[in-house]
């Protein structure tokens, strides 16, 4: 059999071992269009969709657990409460049927310059955590991923989970797309601010070869952020943030849109996301 | 704009290309597909035989080309236009975009299942009264859509249906007519459950 | 007197309605159910499969090719190039100089070079894929103002046209002057349904070929030529046809698909991918566009000057067509005493560019707009004011001389628009997925600027310049099942979604009194209906199903007549009975069908034009058709994102034949507008497109599409049948110009190209005028 349909990560674990060219396939809006194309060409795969332990979410403590099989849709619709942001990202991918299938693991596996979830998860400090025979491991995202559509994800493994802080402050996502729905991000931006830890974290995506975080512009709000009261801040202030997001992107002129633009898309929306999560 | 062909018909099977067919028996390499796989999908509640199929074939090819349903269209076969649109385990989704061979174990719902022999159900009929039909590509895809949405929020309103369909793209109708059939239907349903 | 608005909703129509009802289309509950079989469902036993080899250069010699690795790969059954033809080895729509298969040099980015046949479309793309070419890329000419001075790229020149118009004193001078260069971006028709056939070899050595297309006959004689075959063997039928948008009137896939039908001896199925169809079709062509108008302190004009350059990319197909289109209506709906324009259409090895919905009036329209904006804002004068001021009648002359003897309510348009209700206010609370930026969720509404902007346009209806535009309908009365009087259409009209099938049910149950009439498959086997294109087929196969209703309606009289023993000219046919005058004695139609079946064939030839003189000058057009655009949009100027709220249209149709079709095509026509404003470009870079695919080439969505308002002028066409214009391209052709000036209002920006990207509102420099 060249598809196997594993129910448990055992399953899929040993499924990849007999195979080990096989394809790992989710939701498909990744791999199947490549092969619909005819710029891939699967010798096997190995089908995810009902492997029990990548579905779901769960509380750990201070922390939550995103399956890697977790589909945008769920996203949306069961995480607004918990991380507002990611939901918010979830909704912007794609159509409905994409984000009824796609999922987080395979927007991870794939590791776009432009997938949606990536900036949230930069800026929400994420782990990815790897299943392989015998074992798991746990990467920092930022390890994770380690360029364009390359990330370190060795042979036998399968994305497992990925895990963030429960945080309990406001959490923003905006993304500039030329149309209304539907669009290849041309910049997105995750704002969260965290009023116990008193730290702002930005993660900026479409903007470098990876999910960036703009760490100068973090550091120089937080100072200025005024934690006692509101938290507010002055309008130079956050008008000085969206510069500084802008400085930390490294974007490339394409198709889509140029380098110009996607600076000054991010200097805006940094901003604003900045904005709506003060006072 | 006036072609004067010959009238003397030309025997192309005389051209060396018959020539070359012979050497195609000859000459020929290796079987192109690596991986076929038999498999069984459920679709429209009946269960189907795929018998040595490519194991790269998206569920829209199968379902086109091996199972006689061509209800779901290719207009894009990238998951950026909804024509493809089926119901997977009751989950609207892009055809184009599933493996047919791990669709196995799934309930596949096409346009096709929608209506019963020879009936359409109330979104079609709707579509069809209220004008939403032109060229009709986008169409099955978008009723499939319409039904799912409705079965889900009865009560959608214009922004949500909107949201709801922004997947399914339509180039004949600029989606007036398709609003107005959701509202028909939707003022429908509501006054026959009071 | 405008037509009142229509009601959001329709209520069901009665049992057996005429012209003027929203007869529902007959084909509509099957494509509802997915059981309409378009060209890309068609199946049929031992069925190969089809693929082309196309160039990834756009200039290139072919230094080799060869294709022994793709015949010796399993279950391949023909590879095909060059020279491998045996009959005409180039087609085209006005020229024949675009290559079956490219001869020794490529001259645009997908151009083919070769076809396979195999029994799996994976196997063909791969056989495809394994050919071995050899190129030597030469430069590119991209530039066509350049291309119009470099050495040819073909054998026939770079100079497609040049159109050059001098109309009363073209040195005519006015008090005020305003001039500015604009700039139309490549746009695509993007039809859903990808092109698409099954070419199947007859046993008379033919071919019939299944296909979705615009014209069969123009598309079987290219094929015929290049099979080298009579035309009568070259047997075609229109399949289901996904949409066209004049995206299909040229050739795609058929003589690839006729070809390999014939040299393996089975039936050939060829599908684009969206990848392929990107290459595989013409697109709109872009264009740069100077004009410089000028007027009296009044705000008459005095003088229009033009000069547009359009690239038509490598092949011909319909450019000399629409340089002289877009020459001819260079100046909008308004009248000048004088005009001077030159039109130039172009060749580079950019893609080719053709027909697309508005053919050339598209990107005047928008220049000469933005003409009129800046005109009134010179003036001081309000842009709706200035334009009734100027707006073209009925009498009037247009910049070629000719009179418009027909119907030509443009004030009429222009003041219904005008009065057309506002949109709302954007509410302080109104959801953040309704403003600019949608599901992104960018704006606020703080961050919201709205604008209002006006545009007018016009175009001919159907084909022009002494070009003979003609179209076949053969109607046959008889007894059907049940002893009912059954009515069979045939014409060879594309159904291309505009609704053609329903109007010609509508004029047969008209003229005939019958309740059943079977419109039959689109073929060959009828004479030509012309292209469906010019927004032509409601005047011009309507009026062939007319005429042959009529003749057959004269054979029922005479029969009815001869068995009352009376003279025909005493019988009427009412209701679907045949009565005398006076009502006192009638024959039923069933009995007036016993005696056989009566059957009539008759050709429609609108009222001959004349071809265009070295000033540009003659009597080219037959109809026109006008409309006036009002758009509202939201604009956020920091990002440069945009929503159009609303989209209000008055458009002169004539006659509406069916209430429910003309909503609809004005609504899709209005879509296609709104997306070359904002969204819709192929992305060429130096020869070399970018976005092939809906990724990337965007269409607007359900969350893009504002509503629409419209309102009808029904001035009758007395030139057309049943008084009735087509209202396929009038809402393409100026509702792009006011979106654009909408946005311009709420920036306060020039903005002289489109589509208008982020770019050009977020980066421009501040607006020098005071707007916020």
């Amino acid at each position: 059999m060249k598809i196997a349909h594993p129910r448990t990560l055992d399953e899929a674990l040993e499924a990849l071992q007999r195979m080990p060219d096989a394809q790992l396939l989710a939701g498909g809006t990744d791999f199947v269009v490549e092969v619909n194309f005819g710029h891939r060409r699967p010798p096997a795969v190995v089908g995810l969709r009902r492997v029990a332990e990548l579905q779901g979410w769960r509380r750990d403590e201070g922390q939550l657990v995103l399956g890697a099989g977790l589909s945008f849709t769920e996203i949306e619709k069961e995480l607004v409460e918990e991380l507002p942001a990611l939901a918010a990202a979830a909704r912007t991918v794609g159509s409905p049927q994409m984000r009824n299938a796609g999922t987080i693991g395979g927007n991870l596996g794939t590791a776009s310059p432009a997938g949606d979830s990536l900036p949230v998860l930069a800026a929400l400090d994420a782990t990815v955590v790897l299943a392989r025979r015998g074992g798991e491991r746990s990467l920092p995202l930022a390890e994770f991923i380690t360029g364009v559509k390359r990330t370190a994800i060795e042979a036998g493994e399968i994305i497992r989970e990925v895990r963030v802080p429960r945080l309990s402050g406001p959490q923003h996502f905006l993304k500039v797309g030329t149309r209304n729905a539907m669009v290849i991000s041309i910049a997105c931006a995750a704002v969260v601010v965290d009023p116990e830890g008193r730290t702002v974290r930005c993660g900026l995506g479409s903007v470098a070869p990876t999910p960036v975080r703009a760490a100068e512009a973090e550091a120089f709000i937080a100072g200025e952020i005024d934690w006692d009261g509101g938290p507010s801040a002055p309008p130079a202030a956050v008008a000085r943030f969206g510069e500084l997001a802008a400085a930390a992107s490294s974007p490339i002129t394409d198709h889509r849109s140029t380098a110009d633009y996607r600076r000054r898309a991010v200097q805006v929306i940094a901003a604003r996301g900045l904005q709506r999560s003060l006072a | 704009m006036s072609f004067e062909p010959s009238d003397a018909l030309h025997d192309p099977a005389a051209t060396d290309i018959r020539g070359r067919r012979d050497q195609l028996a000859a000459d020929e390499g290796p079987p192109v597909f690596e991986a076929l796989e038999s498999y069984k999908l459920t679709v429209n509640g009946r269960e189907r035989e795929v018998d040595g199929a490519w194991i790269g074939e998206s569920l829209l090819w199968v379902l086109r080309e091996r199972l006689g349903l061509p209800g779901s269209k290719n207009a894009c076969e990238q998951g950026e236009c909804g024509s493809c649109s089926v119901m997977l385990d009751g989950v609207l989704v892009a055809s184009c975009c599933v493996l047919a061979g791990d669709a196995v174990g799934s309930d596949i719902r096409t346009v096709e299942g929608l209506s019963p022999e020879g009936e359409l159900t109330d979104v079609q009929r709707a579509f069809v009264e209220q004008g939403a039909v032109q060229c009709g590509f986008c169409i099955p895809g978008m009723i499939v859509a319409i039904h799912d949405l409705l079965d889900r929020r009865p009560d959608a309103d214009e922004l949500t249906l909107r949201e709801a369909i922004s997947g399914n793209l339509c180039r004949c109708t600029g989606y007036g007519r398709i609003f107005a059939a959701f509202h028909a239907v939707k003022e429908e349903r509501a006054r026959a459950s009071t | 007197m405008p037509a009142p608005s229509l009601p959001s909703t329709f209520t069901r129509t009665r049992q057996a309605p005429g012209l003027g009802e929203s007869v529902l289309r007959p084909d509509a509950p099957a494509k509802t159910k997915g059981q309409f079989a378009f060209s890309s469902d068609l199946w049929m036993d031992g069925m190969v499969w089809g693929a082309t080899v196309r160039s990834p250069h756009p200039h290139a010699r072919i230094r080799s090719m060869d294709t022994t690795p793709a015949l010796r790969v399993a279950g391949v059954h023909a590879v095909i190039t060059n020279d491998d033809l045996w009959g005409s080895r180039t087609y085209g729509l006005e020229h024949h100089d675009q290559p079956v298969f490219a001869d020794g040099v490529v001259r645009f980015h997908g151009e083919p070079l070769a076809a396979v046949a195999a029994d799996h479309p994976e196997t063909a793309r791969r056989a495809a894929g394994a050919i071995a070419i050899h190129y030597d890329v030469l430069d590119s000419v991209v530039d066509p103002e350049a291309a119009m001075t470099a050495a040819p790229i073909h054998p026939a020149g770079n100079l497609f046209r040049h159109i050059r118009v001098r109309f009363g004193d073209p040195e005519a001078r006015g008090e005020v002057v305003v001039e500015g260069d604009y700039e139309v971006g490549m746009q695509d028709q993007a039809f859903l349904g990808p092109e698409s056939g099954l070419a199947v070899p007859s046993e008379d050595g033919g071919v019939e070929l299944y296909v979705a297309t615009q014209w069969l006959h123009v598309d079987r004689d290219q094929i015929a030529a290049c099979l080298n075959l009579p035309r009568e063997k070259v047997r075609l039928t229109l399949a289901g046809t996904g949409g066209a948008f004049g995206g299909r009137e040229d050739l795609s896939m058929q003589i690839h698909a006729c070809l390999l039908a014939l040299v393996t001896r089975k039936p050939v199925k060829m599908v684009y991918s969206r990848e392929e169809s990107f290459f595989g079709h013409v697109h709109r062509h872009p264009a740069k566009l100077w004009y410089r108008h000028h007027a009296t302190r009044e705000g008459k004009l005095v003088n229009v000057e033009c000069r547009m350059v359009f690239d038509g990319g490598a092949y011909t197909s319909s450019s000399t067509a629409v340089i002289s289109n877009a020459s001819a209506f260079a100046p909008g709906p308004y009248f000048t005493p004088n005009a001077k324009v030159d039109g130039y259409a172009v060749r580079t090895n950019n893609p080719p560019c053709g027909a697309m919905r508005g053919f050339g009036a598209v990107q005047t329209s928008f220049a000469a707009e933005a003409q009129m904006d800046k005109l009134a804002e010179a003036l001081g004068m309000d842009p709706v004011e200035l334009r009734l001021r100027n707006a073209l009648k009925t009498h009037d002359r247009l910049i070629t001389g000719q009179v418009i003897i027909g119907a030509a309510p443009v004030a009429e348009c222009i003041t219904a628009c005008r009065d057309l209700p506002m949109p709302e206010p954007l509410a302080p609370d109104a959801p953040v997925m309704a403003l600019p930026g949608g599901a992104g969720l960018t704006a606020l509404h703080g961050d919201i600027r709205r604008g209002v902007g006006f545009a007018v346009g016009f175009k001919n209806l159907a084909f022009s310049e002494g070009f003979d535009d003609y179209s076949t309908a053969r109607v046959r009365l008889e007894l059907g099942p049940g002893d009912e009087p059954l009515a069979t259409v045939h014409t060879a009209t594309a159904e291309v979604g505009q609704g053609f099938v329903t109007l010609a049910q509508q004029i047969a149950r008209a003229e005939l009194g019958v309740h059943e009439v079977v419109v039959q498959a689109a073929d060959t086997q009828v004479g030509s209906a012309g292209s469906t294109s010019a927004s032509r087929q409601t005047m011009m196969s309507g009026g062939a199903v007319q005429m042959a209703c009529s003749a057959v309606r004269e054979v029922l009289l005479e029969r009815a007549a001869l068995d009352l023993h009376l003279a025909p000219a005493d019988m009427v046919l009412e209701e679907g009975e045949l009565v005398t005058k006076d009502g006192a004695a009638s024959v039923s139609l069933a009995d007036a069908l016993r005696a056989g079946p009566i059957e009539a064939t008759r050709e429609f030839h609108h009222a001959p034009t004349e071809p265009l003189d070295e000033n540009g000058q003659g009597n080219a057009h037959w109809s026109l058709a006008f409309a006036a655009h009002r758009a509202v949009v939201d604009v956020d100027p920091e990002l440069g994102l945009v929503r159009v709220v609303q989209l209000a249209t008055a458009q002169d149709i004539g006659k509406a034949l069916n209430p429910l079709a003309v909503t609809g095509q004005i609504e899709g026509g209005i879509a296609q507008g709104v997306g070359l404003a904002v969204m819709e470009e192929i992305i060429v870079d130096q020869g070399r497109v970018r976005n092939p695919s809906f990724t990337d080439y965007l269409l607007p969505t359900a969350l893009d599409m504002p509503p629409v308002v419209q309102t009808w002028i029904e001035q009758p066409e007395r030139l057309a049948p049943y008084g009735a214009k087509g209202v396929g391209e009038p809402p393409t052709i100026s509702s792009t110009g006011a979106v654009v000036a909408a946005i311009r209002q709420a920036t306060g920006l020039p903005l002289a190209r489109i589509p208008v990207r982020p770019d050009d509102i977020a980066l421009a420099p501040a607006p020098a005028a005071g707007q916020p």
